[in-house]
């Protein structure tokens, strides 16, 4: 398999409640009892945490549809790509090559595992929609069938050991991906972010620095990993993100009562400059993307598939221009490149 | 006081900032202040995870002033205490074991608990799971009985000694 040939199961846009949730993600951290963990780790030490994972991958028929990649033999614009599709984070696709760092893929998309990042292992699972009940019974039987191969460290008292003590216990980290323009328009989100962070949960913006939410995308996730089993943490945010959904639901339609036909006319505006514009900035194409797409989620413009929407959330970005461009491009070339995109997609 | 910066004029600026979790005082000459101030380095503050675990890790300074502990230094991988606090990373599973008394109290800041609740892996053993049932099921028995449930409480009560019998096996 290639880099350029990796798709994500969330993207066809499949699941219950997935015109507000993009997607359910479930992360565990995992490491390996012999190995000291990769922040103090010699570079020996890793490369013998990924011989240990290639031996398992031939071990057992369960691995057959994954693809290891070491970090070192992608290119830049590869391993961007990578990042832009939620694979592997900034810092392993930065820091990762030097410390044997690599990445297993599941040909399906759904799976994936982030080697000798933080900890050894950070198992990943998507799918889209509101489900995490189901994420979490496609990542518990991969670490389940892992395990028969590797000794984790674990201990009775702490759980499953980390590097940092902020995701000792479980090593798992829920999270859905929102969209949220009617909160963020009515202004309600301040107070939903501060509430939800009174239980435990932490809602973020997906894009952008700081506080700003580029394109209204938010990740709500749990904080506690120790204490509470997989199970009620889930629990509790699929029943939170479901609450946070409804208040979603709420505001498009005040929005609407208040706004009527100047709502609508905004909405087309965004419609219009996304189908005919000649160049686009990442940024004003998030931002359109997400009016467009709640005016499609409102009936008020015409229907388009959610799985164009979640595709293009990730191919407008800019490693994922430059790997279909099959050469670098400069900021001006990637902004032309963008719009031509958006209005063949429109 | 000479200038730290350039060693030649008198510090007449003295800021306080933290680097890596840790206090550190400049004393610096006006101009070299400003030289400073407009690269925005002046203020570069630390404000990272490993910073703010750094400020949950340290005890709260005593009034007696400090008293100098031993350092504690993990057997397996050499990482002392005070290295954690820096990086805010352990550095392998022994870690958790050698300062176990330093990280409880820290787990039950972040946390709110210092006890794994989830899955076990099935290699750690099957007696492990048995007992968090058990666990379970008196706090439960306990409630029944509070709100009076007497046939629930009953049921329970079987389940515990099902249970036991098979870690006594």
């Amino acid at each position: 398999m290639r880099v350029e040939d990796i798709s994500l199961e969330w993207i066809k846009g499949i699941g219950p409640k997935s015109n507000i949730a993009l997607s359910s993600r479930i992360r565990l951290a995992r490491n390996l009892r012999d190995y000291p963990f990769p922040s103090v780790a010699k570079r020996k030490d890793l490369e013998g945490v990924v011989e240990k994972v290639k031996g398992v991958l031939e071990q057992d028929p369960y691995f057959k549809g994954f693809s290891l990649f070491m970090l070192e033999s992608l290119s830049k614009v590869e391993r961007e790509t990578l990042v832009e599709k939620h694979l592997i984070s900034p810092e392993h696709a930065n820091g990762g090559a030097r410390k044997a760092g690599a990445v297993l893929i599941e040909h399906e998309g759904v799976l994936s595992v982030m080697i000798n990042e933080e900890d050894h292992l950070r198992i990943q699972c998507f799918l889209g929609g509101l489900q995490l009940g189901e994420v979490w019974r496609i990542i518990d039987r991969f670490d389940s069938i892992l395990e028969k191969y590797v000794d984790y460290a674990f201990d009775e008292e702490f759980g499953y050991l980390t590097a940092c003590p902020t995701n000792v216990g479980t090593g798992l980290r829920a999270s859905v991906m929102l969209h949220l323009p009617g909160l963020v328009m009515t202004k309600k989100i301040g107070k939903v972010v501060e509430e939800l962070s009174k239980i435990g949960l932490t809602v973020r913006g997906i894009y952008g620095e700081g506080t700003e939410a580029l394109g209204n995308l938010f990740q709500l996730s749990n904080q506690v990993t120790l204490g509470p089993s997989e199970e009620e943490i889930i629990d509790k945010l699929e029943k939170i993100a479901l609450r946070v959904i409804e208040e979603e639901e709420l505001s498009r339609k005040q929005l609407f009562k208040v706004k009527g036909i100047r709502l609508e006319d905004s909405l087309w505006r965004a419609y219009g400059i996304l189908k005919n514009a000649r160049i686009m900035s990442s940024k004003e194409a998030m931002e359109l993307l997400s009016q467009v797409r709640m005016g499609v989620d409102m009936g008020i413009l015409p229907s388009i598939d959610k799985r164009k929407f979640n595709e293009l959330l990730i191919s407008i970005r800019p490693a994922h221009l430059q790997l279909s461009a099959k050469r670098e491009l400069a900021p001006e070339e990637r902004d032309k490149m963008r719009a031509d995109l958006l209005r063949e997609s429109f | 006081m000479l200038c730290q910066r350039c060693k030649r004029r008198e510090a007449t600026v003295h800021i306080t900032r933290f680097v890596g979790g840790k206090k550190e005082e400049l004393h610096l000459c006006r101009d070299c202040a400003e030289e400073l101030l407009g690269t925005g380095d002046f203020l570069s503050f630390d404000f990272s995870l490993p910073d703010l675990l750094g400020s949950l890790v340290k005890p709260a300074k005593s009034l007696l002033g400090e008293t100098r502990q031993p350092v504690l230094r993990c057997p397996k991988c050499g990482l002392t205490y005070e290295g954690f606090q820096e990086i805010g990373r352990l550095g392998c599973a022994s870690c958790y074991k050698t300062f176990r008394s330093k990280l409880v109290p820290l787990l039950r800041r972040i946390h709110g608990n210092t006890k794994h609740g989830g899955k076990v892996p099935s290699k750690v053993g099957k007696e492990l799971k048995v007992e968090r049932e058990l666990e379970k099921l008196r706090l439960e028995l306990e409630s029944a009985v509070r709100k009076e449930e007497y046939e629930k409480a009953a049921q329970i009560r079987d389940r515990i000694r099902e249970l036991e019998g098979k870690i006594a096996r």
